[in-house]
């Protein structure tokens, strides 16, 4: 089996273009992710049992089944049931959706890293439960816990390649498509190796400088 | 006089521990109060039941002739207060804790202002204005734009006063303030707390080991033993004369230890 080098720079730009869809979909997945993440976290946090107990099941019910099952559900069901959303904004929702509920955890250890004391402080102060999570506990609990949130935008990013299974090409599915018309693997394979490596060492790096910044921040 | 804070019948538990026991405890308005006792005693619970931090498990607690624990229902009865009433009855209170509990995040200044600003909606100038006097009183003015962990512990709990104060309470508690401090810097925080309380109309109680600093500053000293008042009196009246053998044993063990 030989590596040529020619057809490599042949298929590289398809492939970087295809590392676009690659990245969108991290990127728009990991926001989602965050966010409601952080929101689930939080109602977990409050004292009301229903919605506790609520999005407890909900965590759990989502990190015991695959992601593929959840794309698929989403994908092939909610047409179904008359919902009918582009395959990329599919995508987004599963992996968001997914890794929501992995955040929930990370966030989780981050407000339990808050002292008793501020909450004490806050209510001492008469401040709303609103104002005790967005003024003093969040901006304490979120930017410990950033780099573990960081770990999971990478593992996300490695994991965009099952969208090819509802037809989203990114750069594994461009990849699997240009072995398939040439019958030669190798050289598109390598490429998308590649520029995972090199994307998920970029954003190690971000995201490892993000967090200082935070932390660094408050003298 | 009416008291301000009027504890009636007040039982607290934590599982099988009954830490206060039908606590009865009046306080005038104006009147400053002195906790003392062994630890394990209910007297921090009954500043953190003031301030709402713990359920209360039986009794009923009036500040300022209106029901704190409790609120009245329609048909007159007292209900267990709801989030709302408690937000408005909280605001007659301050406290100031042991580890002082300031936001890491802000600076003094930024401690002192937030509240008056979420909480009272106070302008941002109006707020800040309200904070630098106050931290300019308890002899902070260098220091309003320092973070807490660039200030030591007495210049924490300082600060800790002038955010508490900034909320213009009417009560206001301290909770063992000086007991994480280093020896050196307690002073200045008593000394703040002294003019305090001759300077402005505050009830303030106080749960404190500084012997000393209760004697000068209370009116009222009252001994806590097994969740419930042992003695109680004007200072030198519990200080010198004694009359509970237990109160005896712990000013013997307290005194003796300084």
């Amino acid at each position: 089996m030989t590596f040529e080098w020619d057809y490599l720079m042949e298929v590289l730009p398809l492939i970087a273009q295809a590392s676009l869809v690659t990245i969108e979909a991290t990127l728009g997945g990991f926001a989602l992710a965050a966010v409601l993440g952080l929101l689930l976290a939080v109602l977990r946090s409050l004292r009301f049992a229903p919605v506790r107990v609520a999005v407890s099941v909900f965590i759990e019910a989502v990190r015991s089944t695959p992601l593929l099952i959840q794309l698929f559900a989403l994908y092939y069901i909610l047409p179904g049931i008359g919902i009918i959303i582009p395959a990329m904004a599919c995508g987004i929702l599963a992996l968001g959706v997914h890794y929501s509920c992995y955040c929930a955890e990370v966030y989780r250890a981050g407000l339990d890293n808050v002292p008793r004391g501020q909450w004490e402080a806050a209510t001492s102060l008469n401040f709303t439960t609103y104002d005790t999570f967005t003024r003093i506990v969040l901006p304490q609990a979120v930017p410990p816990v950033v780099p573990a949130l960081g770990n999971y935008l990478i593992t996300m990013f490695k994991e965009t390649p099952i969208l090819l299974t509802i037809s989203i090409i990114e750069m594994m599915s461009r990849a699997l498509i240009i072995g398939k018309d040439t019958f030669r693997y190798t050289e598109p394979v390598t490429v998308v190796g590649v520029l995972f490596l090199l994307f998920s060492l970029t954003s190690a790096w971000g995201v490892r400088r993000f967090g200082a910044w935070l932390t660094g921040r408050w003298g | 006089m009416e008291p301000i804070i009027k504890f009636d019948k007040v039982t607290k538990r934590y599982g099988d521990l009954t830490v206060l026991d039908r606590l009865d405890l009046d306080v005038a308005p104006n009147e400053k109060v002195s906790i003392i006792g062994p630890s394990g005693s209910g007297k921090t619970t009954v500043l953190r039941l003031l301030m709402t931090l713990e359920k209360i498990d039986g009794g009923v607690i009036h500040v300022d002739n209106e029901p704190m624990t409790h609120m009245p229902s329609p048909g007159g009865t007292l209900v267990a207060a709801n989030e709302a009433y408690l937000r408005r009855v909280r605001g007659k209170i301050g406290m100031v804790f042991q580890h002082f509990n300031l936001f890491p995040h802000m600076t003094a200044l930024g401690n002192c202002a937030e509240a008056p600003i979420r909480v009272l909606g106070l302008s941002k100038d109006e707020a800040t204005g309200r904070a630098a006097e106050l931290l300019e009183m308890v002899g902070l003015a260098d220091k309003i734009n320092h973070y807490p962990s660039q200030l030591s512990g007495g210049q924490q709990q300082r600060v800790a006063i002038a955010r508490s104060l900034a909320m213009r309470p009417k009560i206001m508690l301290f909770d063992e303030v000086t007991s994480a401090l280093d020896p050196e810097v307690i002073g200045e925080v008593l000394e703040v707390i002294r003019s305090l309380a001759t300077e402005h109309n505050l009830t303030m109680l106080m749960v404190t080991h500084q012997i000393g600093f209760a004697r000068e500053f209370s009116d009222r000293i009252c001994f806590f033993s097994d969740g419930r008042i042992a003695e109680q009196g004007a200072p030198c009246e519990i200080l010198d004369n004694p009359r509970n053998e237990r109160t005896q044993q712990f000013l013997r063990a307290v005194l003796h230890a300084t």
